[in-house]
């Protein structure tokens, strides 16, 4: 994707309009895209920023994402309450090399995926049950040897767990999931 | 890199740092540095401070940023020398002061083998300062120098660190004019005026107004000042300030409540617990401000104007929040508040001013001194003569504090007429910050009187800086309220820990005396009440640097106080008045 030029005045971020309530304790998962500058030490100031302030980190994933490689996006999964959430947005809005700050759950519908590498190892029948389940989720085998798959799957985390889930009596063994890559639906762009 | 780079790092840095209008640098000098003190050697646009300890520096070039509006600069060497500056950059930072901290460090090729004196500044800081920069090409450098001073003094200020690896000031370097451009910080100034309506709207049917004003008002700028003056003027409106808002608001007007807070007024804190409307300006709402939260103005509509969006909403939710500059946003609420033709419930205000005149009757900053001769001198006194004295004298005033009982009495028995004149830790509650912090002033304002108002314990944090003020000829006059004790501590302790004084008696203390003597400055002392003024008097004329070891009542304690845990109205009040407050509970115990 092309993110707007960077030139472009940042908008201020908007500020919540609708009362926030500190006794409400209902927690709520956000999606949380950030457009920042592609330097040294960025991740590191976002990462620092959520285990300073005790915040939650779901899910993180982090590359560059045009094509001089100046901005990445980073996607963050995180939970609190709507207080706190509002906090990590005007947090992550507030550091130097951070463009943009979207919460996908909130601003809108979105898609969000993930990749997971599933290796499991087994013989016999539960090497085909396993197969024959990899076939349902669509997941695809990208190594294999008379003995293990690494199964490769993409999906929503929902379907990414529900298939670790089913491995777990069929020899799973390892896994590395990437986290979560996400965007709004439709034409807006952050 | 073409032939025609004639400059070297070094040089091109402090090409910037002159372009950026910087006059002074306080620092101190180190191996990874030392090409930088050789580009300063050779030129006479830039004066260097020589601090005697790199802290000293950070809380030097605070002092120097507060008081003129500027933004203070650091040089310190790498390792040992940053790390030093850490604690100076984390009260930087909380106290929102914009500061450039130059540090040295290894050599690009070595950075990362654990080479000597190498220490991870970038890492170590990145959460110590509001951004930071390590410079690894020579292109970057000239660039960053100028990003480093835009990203310092705008938004909410803060300290910027720029990391400089010795080859960087050693190579030659092209230089750059600062950009017209941040490509991505840029904070908003501007207020929304439709919030600025709704604002004006809420203000005009208050029938139990308040305003509370803060640092972020001093940041803003003078202008910001007075349009907060005129504004409250003009609405009639009770005001109180944050201790890092005072001087934003003359103290000597009826309107002016006092400090609120856990060492506010009575007035204060109870017209915070009771208003109906507050406006709320460049204050955060820290946890010294509001006590417990869930009692925290209950019954308010809440406006808060500040240009840093996190501190709008994380501690108390608010119905018109403004995200911009409190100068500007105080003048658009001047102009809208002007153009309203809705009218102002004038009974309710007097009524509401009725009210806060009986609290007012409390006195709660009360004291009484003991005048006879040999009296013990109350550190209140002590504070207040400080004041009526220099103020009848007519010389311009700055004060600056160390941490503890005596910072508090100040702000509350030192009164300001201006902002830029009171200079303390606020955010970070640092001892040691008063007297470098002074030297700073000082070497802006070299003709203003320069007073730090200090804890016998904690002059000591900092006071190799005596050297340097020696060295400068810098007249700061350190005025010390001597109780022997870590007296905030002592006093928590008698509330809340069954009077057991567990390691808070400052035992073996120096000859305060003697210690000025042999740092080339005068010393005095006053043992009783029919010595203080003439003390002070002496203090004020001595034309060098001055200790004054003034020793006040041992077993006072800083009233009002809210408890830790405790609402507006639960504050105790001092021995002079009727048993009041609630008392600390269990939950209040385990907060700081
Ligand atoms: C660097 C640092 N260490 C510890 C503290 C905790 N502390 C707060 S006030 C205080 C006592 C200060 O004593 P003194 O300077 O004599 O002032 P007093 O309260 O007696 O007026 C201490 C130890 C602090 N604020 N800063
Ligand atoms: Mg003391």
């Amino acid at each position: 994707m092309t993110p707007r030029a960077p030139d472009v005045p940042s908008p201020a971020r908007n500020l919540v309009h609708v009362m926030l309530s500190p006794t409400d304790t209902t927690q709520r998962s956000a999606t949380i895209s950030v457009l920042v500058d592609n330097e040294s030490g960025v991740l590191a100031r976002v990462i620092g920023l959520f285990s300073g302030r005790g915040y939650n980190i779901d899910s993180l994933t982090v590359a560059p994402v045009d094509a001089g490689g100046l901005h990445s996006r980073i996607n963050v999964v995180t939970s609190g309450t709507s207080m706190v959430i509002e906090q990590i947005k005007a947090q992550l809005d507030r550091l130097v090399p951070v463009h943009r700050v979207a919460d996908l759950t909130m601003d809108g519908p979105h898609v969000a995926r993930e990749l997971a590498l599933v290796k499991v190892i087994g013989t016999g029948e539960q090497r085909v049950e396993a197969m024959r389940i990899a076939d349902t989720f669509r997941a695809r085998v990208v190594d294999t040897t008379l003995g293990s798959f690494v199964f490769e799957l993409t999906g929503n985390v929902e379907k990414i767990d529900a298939f670790i889930e089913l491995m777990r009596d069929l020899g799973l063994a390892e896994v590395s999931r990437s986290g979560i890559a996400a965007l709004a639906r439709g034409t807006r762009v952050i | 890199m073409s032939a025609e780079l004639t400059q070297s790092g070094a040089e091109i840095l402090l090409r910037a740092l002159k372009d950026q209008g910087v006059e002074v640098i306080f620092g101190y000098p180190g191996g990874a540095v030392l090409p930088i003190y050789d580009a300063l050697f050779n030129q006479n646009a830039i004066r260097h401070i020589l601090v005697r300890q790199e802290g000293g520096a950070v809380h030097a070039a605070e002092g120097y940023a507060r008081s003129t509006g500027k933004v203070g600069v650091v040089l310190v060497t790498s390792g040992p020398g940053a790390t030093n500056a850490v604690t100076g950059l984390v009260d930087a930072l909380m106290d929102s002061i914009p500061i450039v901290c130059l540090t040295g460090q290894v050599p690009t090729h070595l950075i990362g083998n654990d080479a000597f004196q190498e220490a991870d500044t970038t890492g170590i800081t990145r959460p110590a300062t509001k951004h930071n920069y390590l410079v690894k090409r020579a292109e970057d450098l000239a660039r960053v120098v100028h990003e480093a001073f835009y990203v310092a003094r705008s938004g909410r200020p803060g300290p910027v660190v720029i990391d400089l690896p010795k080859d960087i000031v050693i190579n030659p370097a092209p230089y750059a004019e600062p950009a017209a451009q941040h490509p991505s910080y840029r904070p908003r100034t501007e207020p929304d005026l439709g919030q600025i309506a709704k604002a004006v709207a809420l203000m005009k049917q208050a029938k139990r107004p308040m305003i509370y004003a803060g640092g972020g008002v001093i940041n803003s700028g003078p202008e910001a000042s007075a349009a907060l003056t005129k504004l409250t003027r003009l609405t009639g409106f009770p005001i109180t300030n944050t201790l890092m808002g005072l001087g934003c608001y003359p103290a000597s007007d009826p309107q002016f409540l006092g400090m609120l807070g856990m060492h506010g007024t009575y007035e204060a804190n109870l017209a915070m617990h009771d208003c109906d409307v507050l406006l709320a300006v460049g204050a955060r709402f820290d946890d010294r401000v509001t006590g417990r939260l869930n009692a925290f103005s209950q019954g308010s509509q809440k406006i808060h104007i500040d240009i840093d969006g996190s501190s709008i909403n994380k501690n108390v939710p608010v119905e018109v929040p403004i995200m911009a500059d409190a100068g500007k946003a105080l003048n658009a609420l001047l102009a809208a508040w002007q153009a309203s033709d809705d009218p102002v419930d004038k009974p309710a205000l007097a009524s509401w001013w009725r009210e806060i005149d009986g609290w007012k009757a409390k006195d709660s900053l009360k004291f009484t001194q003991d005048m006879k001769r040999g009296g013990i001198i109350k550190p209140q006194y002590a504070i207040q003569r400080l004041f009526e004295i220099t103020r009848a004298r007519g010389k311009e005033v700055f004060i600056t504090t160390e941490v503890g009982q005596h910072q508090m009495w100040a702000a509350q028995h030192f009164h300001f007429e201006q902002p830029n004149h009171w200079m303390t830790s606020g955010g970070l509650g640092t001892m040691g910050y008063g007297l470098p912090a002074a030297m700073g002033v000082q070497i802006a304002h070299p003709d203003a009187c320069v007073i730090d108002i200090a804890g016998e314990a904690s002059i000591l944090m900092n006071i190799q800086e005596m050297g340097t003020l020696a060295q400068y000829r810098l007249p700061v006059k350190v005025f010390i309220l001597n109780n022997q004790y870590m007296g905030m501590v002592r006093q928590w302790q008698e509330l809340l820990h069954g009077s057991r004084y567990s390691e808070t008696y400052s035992a073996a203390l120096p000859d305060f005396v003697k210690l000025a003597d042999a740092f080339h400055a005068t010393g005095m002392r006053a043992q009783s009440v029919d010595q203080l003024d003439d003390v002070i008097n002496a203090m004020l004329d001595c034309p060098t640097a001055v200790i004054a070891d003034i020793a006040v009542d041992q077993a006072e304690n800083c009233f009002p106080m809210i408890p830790s845990g405790a609402a507006h109205n639960e504050m105790l009040l001092g021995p002079e008045h009727e048993a009041s407050g609630a008392g600390i509970t269990d939950a209040g115990l385990a907060l700081v």
